[in-house]
């Protein structure tokens, strides 16, 4: 089936069989590696992206259904070269070290602070409880999300 | 594990959506959020020769709340109903349930009417359904029907409906605003799916005492299920400590849960009671007005 959605801001179009998952898609088709496949059945959370503004799984959505949709992966959270701050907290903190679960950990915080810019500790532990990680032990991830609030508040007050 | 083939169909009207079931001899699925319904598929557990897919059919995710109770469109999602401020205040019981529902990723996809649909005992709406005496309206190619909560469940992962009905929406009555109710669930990691969890609701007499007394349990066997025994020993008494304890004992004697390698059945039994303990306690204790 033919699709047409964005991804990153850029009009894509694709050819995919109905079974294809979204993240497949993004994976295959797009060339879109960022986004990481860890279970495929909705239970690590590396593949999440962000659809229409939700964090989502893309295992657990099909290409087809992305049809008229805006997809934002971890490749399109920074525009320019340079890291976004939530990147720059993670490296400051050392919140990633294999970097498998890195792509859905900053997805899901992007969308949870651009929603959020307020959310409290226990909030983001609480949401980040659906992204598994095996290497950091999760301390650095919340230090790292905690010191990045301040850019998406600031990025509020600017707005407003 | 990649899904299996099948054939996909996004109609745009409801009627369409149960002309493509109709015509699929039972073979075709119709799907909401597809969170529960995805891994089935992945895991080979179902294999349909079509998925219809609900999200262009207009008019299924609104929530309405008016003298006439509560109706919530099927393709509601969980966010939707803990974004819905009146509900906190005209249905406390259900934001307090599904505040328990999967983790964020999921809850911005799953929907009422696919959990009520793919009926697991494990999950939340069921059972709040259940204990709440829901009405679940579904539309066929014979037409539209009401079905009671009691009747939609009839094992694990099984519903009444057939081949080519969708549920459209799930109806609760008025609820008091001097109602009582409790929600404890217990699960090894917050979001997962329940070892165990209870939902209860009494009114209060003239007297103070216990009447109209619902008591559900997740996870205690093939369905949600009423703890009836429980009910009855509650009935007519004034919620103390006393009357907590013996409800207590009668929940966890009256259920029968199979254990697996997430709890023994004996832990299950134990835990029913502690949770319904706490639900009691969260219940006599909550102020109303």
């Amino acid at each position: 089936m033919s699709i047409t959605f964005e991804v990153n801001g850029k009009a894509v179009a694709v050819d995919v069989t109905p079974r294809m998952t979204l993240a497949d898609c993004l994976r295959h088709e797009l060339k879109l590696t960022g986004t990481h496949v860890g279970c495929e059945h909705g239970v690590c959370g590396a593949c999440t992206v962000i659809v229409n503004g939700d964090a989502v799984r893309s295992c657990l959505m099909l290409a087809v259904q992305a049809q008229g949709a805006s997809v934002t992966t971890v490749e399109g959270l920074s525009q320019a070269e340079g890291l976004t701050p939530l990147q720059t907290a993670f490296k400051t903190h050392h919140a990633l070290q294999c970097g498998f679960c890195t792509p859905g950990m900053l997805t899901t915080l992007h969308a949870l602070l651009s929603e959020e810019p307020d959310a409290s500790e226990e909030r983001i532990r609480d949401v980040i409880s659906g992204n598994l990680c095996r290497c950091t032990g999760y301390i650095t991830i919340i230090e790292a999300a905690m010191d990045a609030r301040a850019s998406y508040q600031q990025g509020r007050s600017d707005k407003s | 594990m990649k899904l299996p083939n099948f054939e996909y169909q996004a109609p745009a009207s409801l009627a369409e959506a149960v002309a493509l079931l109709a015509g699929a001899d039972g073979q075709a699925r119709p799907i909401a959020g597809g969170q529960s319904f995805l891994p089935i598929m992945a895991f080979r557990l179902a294999e349909p020769s079509m998925l219809v897919d609900l999200r262009n059919i207009p008019h299924l995710n609104k929530i309405d709340v008016s003298e006439k109770g509560v109706r919530i469109g099927a393709m509601v999602r969980w966010r939707d109903l803990l974004d819905d401020a009146r509900l906190h205040e005209a249905f406390p019981l259900l934001p307090a349930a599904i505040d328990h529902v999967a983790h964020y990723q999921i809850r911005n996809r799953g929907t009422v009417g696919g959990s009520l649909a793919h009926a697991d005992p494990a999950a939340e709406m069921p059972t709040i359904a259940l204990t709440c005496d829901a009405q679940i309206e579904v539309v066929g190619s014979q037409g539209t029907r009401m079905i009671a909560a009691a009747d939609l469940f009839t094992g694990p992962l099984m519903t009444s409906l057939a081949s080519d009905e969708i549920i459209v929406s799930v109806h609760f009555a008025v609820w008091p605003a001097t109602r009582r109710w409790g929600f404890q669930e217990f699960s090894r990691r917050r979001g997962d799916f329940a070892l165990c969890g209870v939902a209860l609701s009494y009114d209060e007499d003239p007297q103070g005492k216990a009447c109209n007394v619902r008591i559900g349990a997740i996870s205690m066997g093939d369905t949600p299920l009423l703890l009836t025994r429980a009910e009855a020993t509650l009935t007519g008494q004034s919620v103390d400590a006393v009357a907590i304890a013996a409800a207590a004992a009668a929940a966890s004697a009256e259920v029968d849960p199979a254990g697996d390698i997430h709890a023994s059945a004996r832990y299950r039994k134990s835990l029913v009671g502690t949770l319904l303990s706490r639900a009691l306690e969260d219940a006599s204790h909550r102020k109303v007005n």
